[in-house]
This record gives structure tokens, C-alpha cells and sequence, in this order.
């Protein structure tokens, strides 16, 4: 078995043996860490693999999570069914969303996504009739949910959360797995590397950043019905524009943009204020410190990029993010 | 006594070696003229002077050894490189880019200025358009002009002549021979080795990355080989 | 018609903060290709340290001049610690290590000052002063006529000083600037001081309208992209116009497209950045550098 191999298989070991050893409260809280490990998936396949950046994955998170909360709250759909159609809805706009980002150089892009992501609270508080303005939608008690009170193998509503996130966790993963091993990955990353040299042995550029744009949508719309399912809840502030800037902070702490490090980085997201906690004088609760370190932990490992990419260049298909 | 004097030097590029152990030396007031193919190390050796490629080796200026060379130190200390492909500073006015020329002294004077648009009158007809606007000829004019403004002791000069006619080709190297003759000493790299030749006292010649041959230009005009590789009769 | 006169004058109240931060925006990006996101971060910091000095018994005048000076330091200082060492290197990882600037800002002064928003007194009064129906307040023409001398200022040292020049020369030909002597690492660094201070001069105008709190430049950081991207992304006469007709036509739409309303005035903002990136990227006054072979 090659190493690879190895890890995944102890990651899916470590992620059964869980919620045995964890309370119910850590349970759902890795639950959370599933959703965000979902979406930093897909922000590894767009600016890791494709040098495309994201600063409004959140945004895509929001429409994946609004599709799931009104079609439970609004058309009785069971919550398992809106899952992929989370993912198609935001797939399909990130699809679209890729074509003008076509035209866009890195920078640009990097500031039209920071825009969607800070407009995207008003516009779902505005359109209030679809998606309840600022108050959201809730969707606890609803009988649309396949996990309340089931109790299937004598889970725990908390440890069906877990377990029906880390599936599609695992199975994304290794979807993403394939596909960047693929040839679709290589020509993601011929094109990342350099346009030029990619269009002139053929590879379509075009075609593989919107295609990329698409798939990595499709995963944060289903990171965000996930994240729905398990609060039973949305509202404009569940999707806040540092929500996204945190995704892009989780991809680049998972090795920069490796699918590899995204459960690393899943896990900052959600643990990184019980961490801040330990510091001796500081409250976490405040908020501005778990901030802090949010910025200072990108600061820090962007300066230290130049030097990783130095020791890791002979690694073959890693992803990164800083390429142009 | 030897203005600039290279011993041994050698550049890399990346994994690419341009120079391997250039040794030439060029006197106050000289004006010599550097030849060789494309790829013969000219330009890495104009570069090797002005700080703008790390090297190995010795360079002297003065006879004095040159540590910690920059770009910036170098012009501080009277040496101005024109690079290939007129660099210029295209957005800016052409009078801009006079001014830019005489960074070193603090504000450019205007006598300066005067001395730099009797050399070419277009450059003041054109002094406050943008620089990218300008003709090919006009702009190395500019880039040369600019050179003048900081009164270098050391002027280098890379292709100079390229992608111009040959009328104005001849204009630029009239200049040159001109402020040589107040004393201004020039190192030029020419790929039109008639031209270099006429003009220069003294020439080298570069093959790989080494100075193969050398000498007076009005020796080299008649030497076989050099007739034969860049002379084309 | 007194509406629409009004709408106006306070439009170009708003327009004035956009188009400095826009300006500071500008600086940074024509002279390093970056677009600096902690900008609007950086101004809020600022604007704090101001509040803090006036609440310590600082008249307002010598408070915003000491503020002025240390954002300058703090500018010089940001750009020769943590952006020099990456300068140089993919352009996406400067842009990324901004965006840890700006979280790390925010958080910063959350834990310094509380998130709760604080009352500002700024040297001009918000008070009303009505004229034939039109109603606006010192605040407003102050911050107008702010934009409008720090604009002339910049101008001054741009095309009349021998800095500006060095500057302008680091910005569109690094290479060549230092080829003529120019320090061309000093320049940037003197750039990201000089964005600070402007900076620092929208912060603490938008503070006594806005209320300070960490988040209170958030949104004007959108409004000033699309301030800057309006007027052409390397154009700082562009950024502060760009600035200005952006606050008027917020206003505007605001106030006669009811569909739009308040509520979609983010959106507006953001519809203008998308339609001058896809439609003329080089903005109103943006030109691409010219250039003939």
C-alpha cells in the first residue's frame, strides 16, 4: 500500500473510533468540522489546483444552505434529498459564475469575490419573502429531518450529524482524490503553472478553470446544506464574509491548498477559540483575539510559503496557492 | 590608468552559466566596443558591471575592488547602463525621464538639460509627451539623453543601434564619439560590428562567456577572423 | 429638487471618504501590483488611535497629527517587516498575506477597544445647517473639502517634487529606477507610510458619521474598491472622481430606484466593480501603459 493509502485509511479509523471516546457536545461540533472540511475541498480544487482564488466561498456555502432550508421549510423536502440538489443548484452557479471569472486576472478576481462575499447578507436580507430576511429560516422540528428522533442504530441525533457528514466527507474526498489524480487534475495544474505553455500543448484552458469553478461550488453548496442540516437553522449572519476569508485561512493552513492538510484546516476553523482559551489572560469569548490569531496564522504561514515551496517542489501534483 | 578592470568574472542564470572568467580592462576615456554571436556573454558582461546579475570574480573600478554591488550603488558611484530595448520609463514625460537621469546629483540642473537637447533637438520638440509614444530612434535617444543627465564617468551601452535606420543608427554613435571626446568613457555592445568598429578605440571579443581576442578597433577591423564572423566580407 | 441637491451634497460627503481610502488603494497598487485588503483595516486601527488620544484629553487637531505621523511609521514599518520579505514573489500570496493583515487588524482591535461602536467628535459639526430647504452639516462640506486638499496635496508631490518622482519611476519601471540611482525598496516602503496616512485620514472623517467600531470600514473598503476601480486602478485622480461620482450615485439610486433603495446600496457597489472589470477594466481615467514598438 502506498503511504497515501495509508493515511486515508487511518483517517477513516480515527473518524469511526470518535464518537465513541467523545462526548455528544464534541460530536456535533465535529460535525461542523465535516461541513467546513467539505468546503475546503472544493477552495483546494479552484485556487490550489486551478491558481484561481476564492474570497467568497462563503457565498456558494449560502446558496447550497438556502436551497436546503427552503426546500425542507417551504416544500417538505426530506433533508437527505436536498443535499444534492444543494450541490447542483451551487455547482450550476458556480458554472456560471466561472465565465466572466474567465476574463479576471488573480487579482481581480480576488477582489469581485470579496465583493460577492460582503454583499451576499443584504441581498438574502432583501429578498426576505424567499429566504426570511434577517431572521432566516429555521428548521427544527421539521419532519423533513431524517435524523430528529430516528434514532438508527441508537444514534444520538448529535452522533447522526456526525456520521451522515463524514460520509459525504470521506466520499467527496476521495472523489477529489481521483479527480485531481486524473487528467483533468494535470491539466488543471498545467494551466495553474502557466497558461501559456498549457494552451500550447492543447489543454483548453477555458474549459478547465469554469469546470473547476464548478466543482468547487458544487462542494461548498454541499458544505453549506450540511451546515444547515445541522444548526437547523440559516440566516444571512450564518454566512458572513469572514466565514469565507476563515475557508481560505483553513486551505492554507491544510498545506496550502492540498486536499491532504483540508481536515487540518477544518479543525483550526472550528477549535482554533478553544486554543486562544489556553493562553493565560485571554478571553475567547471576546472575540477579538480568535480573530487575531485567525490573521496572524495566515500572516505567518504566507511569509513562510517561498520556503515550503522550496523544500516541496519536487513533490509531484501537490496543490498550492500563491501560483500567479 | 585603467578605469574598470573585470578579472575572472563568471555569471549564472539560474542553472545557466553566461560568463565563465571574463577579464578585460578599460581605460579612462576609452571607447570600446564589445563583440560576439548572440549568447557570447556582452550583455552579462555590461550587467556584470552595472550589479544587475550576481556574479563571482572581481570588478574594479578605480583599481579599487568592488564589493556589494547594486544597481543603485553603481550609478551613485558615475556609472550609467543604457540596457537593450531602450528602457524607458513609459508613462512618464520625456522631460521625466531627463529629470530621472540626473537622480544622483539631487534635482537636474538646467544647463544639464540644455547640453542633453542640443545632442537632440526632437527630444525637445517631444519633452512633454509621454515616453512609450516615441519613436524607436526617439527613444533610445531618451534613453541616452538620460544617461548623459547624470554626467557618468562610465557609460554603458547595450545595442544601441538596434531596430534603428541606419541614419539614425549613425546620428546615436556621432553622440557617442562626441562625449567620449569630452572625456566620457563608453563601453558599447553593437551587434553591427562596422559601426562599433569605426567608432571605438578598442574592442573585445566574446565567445561562450570568455574574452577570446582584443585590441585596438583599427587592428581587429583587419584581422581575419573577425572580418569573417562579424564584418560578413 | 431640494431632495436631489441634498442627495448630492451628501453623496459627496460619502464619495470624499471612498475616494481616500480609494487613493491610498491606488497608491499601493500602481506601485507594487498589489491590491492591499488590510487597507480599510489599517484605517480603522488608525481612527482608534485617534479616539484614544482625543479621549485622553487631546485637543482633536493635534491628536489627528500625531495619528497622522505614527500610521505613517506604522505604514514604513508593515512594508519593510512582513511585505518586503515576500516581494517579488506570486503576486496571489502577497494578496493572500493582505487579507491576514486585515483579519489580524479587526481582531486587534476588537481586543484592544471592544467591538461595542463609540461616538467620534470630529472637528466639524454634524449638526444641520439648512439653506433654501437643503439640509447638511459642516461634517459634510469638512470631509468634501478634506478630499479635496489631500487630492491637491498628493498631486503636488506627485508631478512637483523630486520624491514623487522617484516614486512615480519605482512604480513603472523598478528596474530602470534603480538602474538611475533611485532606491527603489525605500519608494515602496515610503508608499505603503504614505497609503497609511491616507488611510488613516478616511478613517477618522468616517468615524464621526459611521461610530467607530472595528467593522466600521468594512463596507467602505467595497465602496472604495469600486471607488478605484471606477476611476482606473492606477489612476490617483481617478480614484478620488471614482470616489465621488460612486457616492453621488449610491445616493441617487438610492434614493429614485426604490427596488434599490437602502438596501442594496452594497450590491450597487459591487454591480459597478463587476461592470467596470468586464466592460473597461482600465476604469474612466486608467489607461494601459502606452507603449509603441
Amino acid at each position: 500500500m502506498r503511504p497515501k493509502q495509508v493515511a486515508f485509511g487511518l483517517g477513516v479509523l480515527v473518524l469511526v473510533v470518535l464518537p465513541f471516546v467523545l462526548s455528544d457536545f464534541r460530536t456535533v461540533q465535529l460535525a461542523t468540522v465535516g461541513a467546513y472540511f467539505i468546503a475546503i475541498l472544493g477552495l483546494d480544487v479552484l485556487t490550489g489546483h486551478s491558481g484561481q482564488i476564492s474570497l467568497g466561498h462563503g457565498a456558494f456555502m449560502a446558496v447550497g444552505g438556502y436551497t436546503t432550508a427552503i426546500l425542507m421549510a417551504n416544500h417538505g423536502v426530506r433533508d437527505l434529498v436536498t443535499i444534492p440538489i444543494a450541490a447542483a443548484v451551487a455547482g450550476g452557479i458556480g458554472l456560471v459564475a466561472g465565465v466572466p471569472a474567465l476574463r479576471l486576472s488573480g487579482l481581480y478576481l480576488a477582489l469581485a469575490t470579496f465583493g460577492i462575499a460582503v454583499v451576499l447578507p443584504t441581498i438574502l436580507k432583501k429578498f426576505d419573502h424567499f429566504t426570511g430576511g434577517s431572521t432566516g429560516i429555521t428548521l427544527f422540528g421539521k419532519p423533513t429531518q431524517t435524523g430528529h428522533g430516528v434514532g438508527v442504530w441508537g444514534l444520538t441525533n448529535n452522533q447522526w450529524l456526525y456520521v451522515l457528514t463524514w460520509t459525504i466527507g470521506c466520499a467527496l474526498f476521495l472523489f477529489a482524490w481521483w479527480l485531481l489524480d486524473s487528467r483533468f487534475g494535470r491539466s488543471l495544474r498545467a494551466v495553474r503553472d502557466s497558461e501559456l505553455a498549457a494552451a500550447a500543448s492543447g489543454v483548453n484552458r477555458a474549459k478547465y478553470k469554469v469546470l473547476a469553478f464548478g466543482v468547487s461550488a458544487a462542494f461548498a453548496g454541499v458544505a453549506g446544506a450540511l451546515f444547515a442540516i445541522n444548526v437547523a437553522y440559516t440566516s444571512p449572519d450564518t454566512f458572513p464574509i469572514t466565514l469565507s476569508l476563515y475557508l481560505l485561512v483553513g486551505a492554507v493552513v491544510g498545506f496550502f491548498g492540498s486536499i491532504w492538510g483540508a481536515a487540518l484546516g477544518a479543525l483550526l476553523i472550528q477549535f482554533l477559540p478553544d486554543i486562544v482559551g489556553l493562553i493565560p489572560h485571554v478571553d475567547p469569548k471576546q472575540g477579538g483575539p480568535t480573530t487575531f490569531f485567525f490573521g496572524l496564522v495566515l500572516v505567518v504561514l504566507m511569509l513562510a510559503l517561498p520556503l515550503v515551496l522550496r523544500v516541496a517542489s519536487r513533490v509531484a501534483n501537490r496543490g498550492y496557492l500563491g501560483a500567479r | 590608468m585603467s578605469l574598470l578592470e573585470l578579472q575572472g568574472v563568471e555569471a549564472r542564470y539560474g542553472e545557466i552559466r553566461a560568463l565563465h572568467g571574463v577579464t578585460l580592462t578599460v581605460d579612462e576615456g576609452d571607447f570600446v566596443a564589445l563583440l560576439g554571436a548572440n549568447g557570447a556573454g556582452k550583455t552579462t558582461t555590461l550587467r556584470a558591471v552595472s550589479g544587475t546579475v550576481k556574479t563571482s570574480g572581481d570588478v574594479l573600478l578605480d583599481g579599487q575592488k568592488l564589493f556589494r554591488r547594486t544597481p543603485e550603488a553603481m550609478a551613485r558611484r558615475g556609472v550609467a547602463h543604457v540596457p537593450e530595448g531602450r528602457g524607458t520609463f513609459s508613462t512618464l514625460s520625456v522631460l521625466d525621464n531627463l529629470r530621472l537621469g540626473a537622480w544622483v546629483h539631487g534635482n537636474a540642473e538646467p544647463r544639464e538639460l540644455a547640453h542633453v537637447f542640443e545632442f537632440f533637438p526632437r527630444l525637445y520638440e517631444r519633452r512633454l509627451q509621454q515616453a512609450g509614444l516615441l519613436s524607436g530612434g526617439e527613444q533610445q535617444m531618451l534613453a541616452l539623453g538620460r544617461a548623459m543627465m547624470a554626467r557618468p564617468r562610465l557609460l554603458l551601452l547595450d545595442e544601441p543601434s538596434l531596430g534603428l535606420a541606419p541614419r539614425v543608427a549613425r546620428e546615436i554613435f556621432g553622440v557617442l564619439g562626441r562625449k567620449n571626446e569630452t572625456g566620457t568613457t563608453i563601453v558599447v555592445v553593437e551587434q553591427n560590428a562596422t559601426l562599433a568598429l569605426e567608432a571605438a578605440q578598442h574592442a573585445f571579443v566574446l565567445e561562450t562567456g570568455r574574452v577570446v581576442l582584443g585590441g585596438d578597433a583599427a587592428d581587429l577591423r583587419k584581422n581575419e577572423s573577425v572580418r569573417r564572423s562579424y564584418l560578413g566580407y | 429638487m431640494t431632495n436631489f441637491i441634498q442627495q448630492i451634497v451628501s453623496g459627496l460627503a460619502s464619495g470624499g471618504i471612498y475616494g481616500l481610502l480609494a487613493l491610498a488603494l491606488v497608491l499601493i497598487h500602481r506601485s507594487t501590483g498589489v491590491i492591499n485588503f488590510a487597507q480599510g483595516e489599517m484605517a480603522t486601527l488608525s481612527a482608534f488611535v485617534c479616539w484614544t488620544l482625543i479621549s485622553h484629553g487631546w485637543a482633536f487637531w493635534p491628536a489627528f497629527g500625531a495619528t497622522l505621523v505614527l500610521s505613517f511609521a506604522g505604514g514604513l514599518a508593515l512594508e519593510t517587516t512582513i511585505i518586503r520579505p515576500i516581494q517579488g514573489g506570486p503576486l496571489l500570496g502577497i494578496v493572500i498575506l493582505t487579507i491576514g493583515l486585515l483579519i489580524a487588524f479587526n481582531g486587534l482591535d476588537t481586543w484592544i477597544w471592544g467591538g461595542a461602536a463609540k461616538q467620534f467628535h470630529g472637528p466639524f459639526s454634524t449638526a444641520p445647517i439648512r439653506v433654501g430647504g437643503v439640509a447638511f452639516s459642516k461634517q459634510d462640506l469638512g470631509v468634501i473639502a478634506v478630499a479635496f486638499v489631500v487630492l491637491a496635496l498628493v498631486g503636488v508631490l506627485f508631478t512637483r517634487t523630486r520624491l514623487g518622482l522617484g516614486l512615480r519611476a519605482a512604480a513603472v519601471n523598478p528596474d530602470e529606477a534603480r538602474l538611475v540611482g533611485v532606491r527603489v525598496p525605500s519608494m515602496l516602503a515610503l508608499g505603503w507610510g504614505l497609503a497609511a496616512v491616507l488611510g488613516a485620514i478616511a478613517g477618522v472623517m468616517a468615524a464621526p458619521s459611521l461610530f467607530l467600531e472595528p467593522n466600521m470600514m468594512q463596507t467602505v473598503l467595497l465602496y472604495a474598491f469600486a471607488a478605484a476601480v471606477l476611476g482606473g486602478m492606477d489612476s490617483p485622480l481617478g480614484a478620488v472622481v471614482g470616489g465621488l461620482l460612486l457616492g453621488v450615485l449610491l445616493n441617487l439610486v438610492g434614493t429614485y430606484v426604490h427596488w434599490i433603495g437602502g438596501e442594496l446600496r452594497l450590491a450597487t457597489a459591487l454591480a459597478v466593480i463587476l461592470a467596470v472589470l468586464l466592460v473597461r477594466p482600465s476604469g474612466l481615467f486608467g489607461r494601459a501603459a502606452a507603449r509603441r514598438v
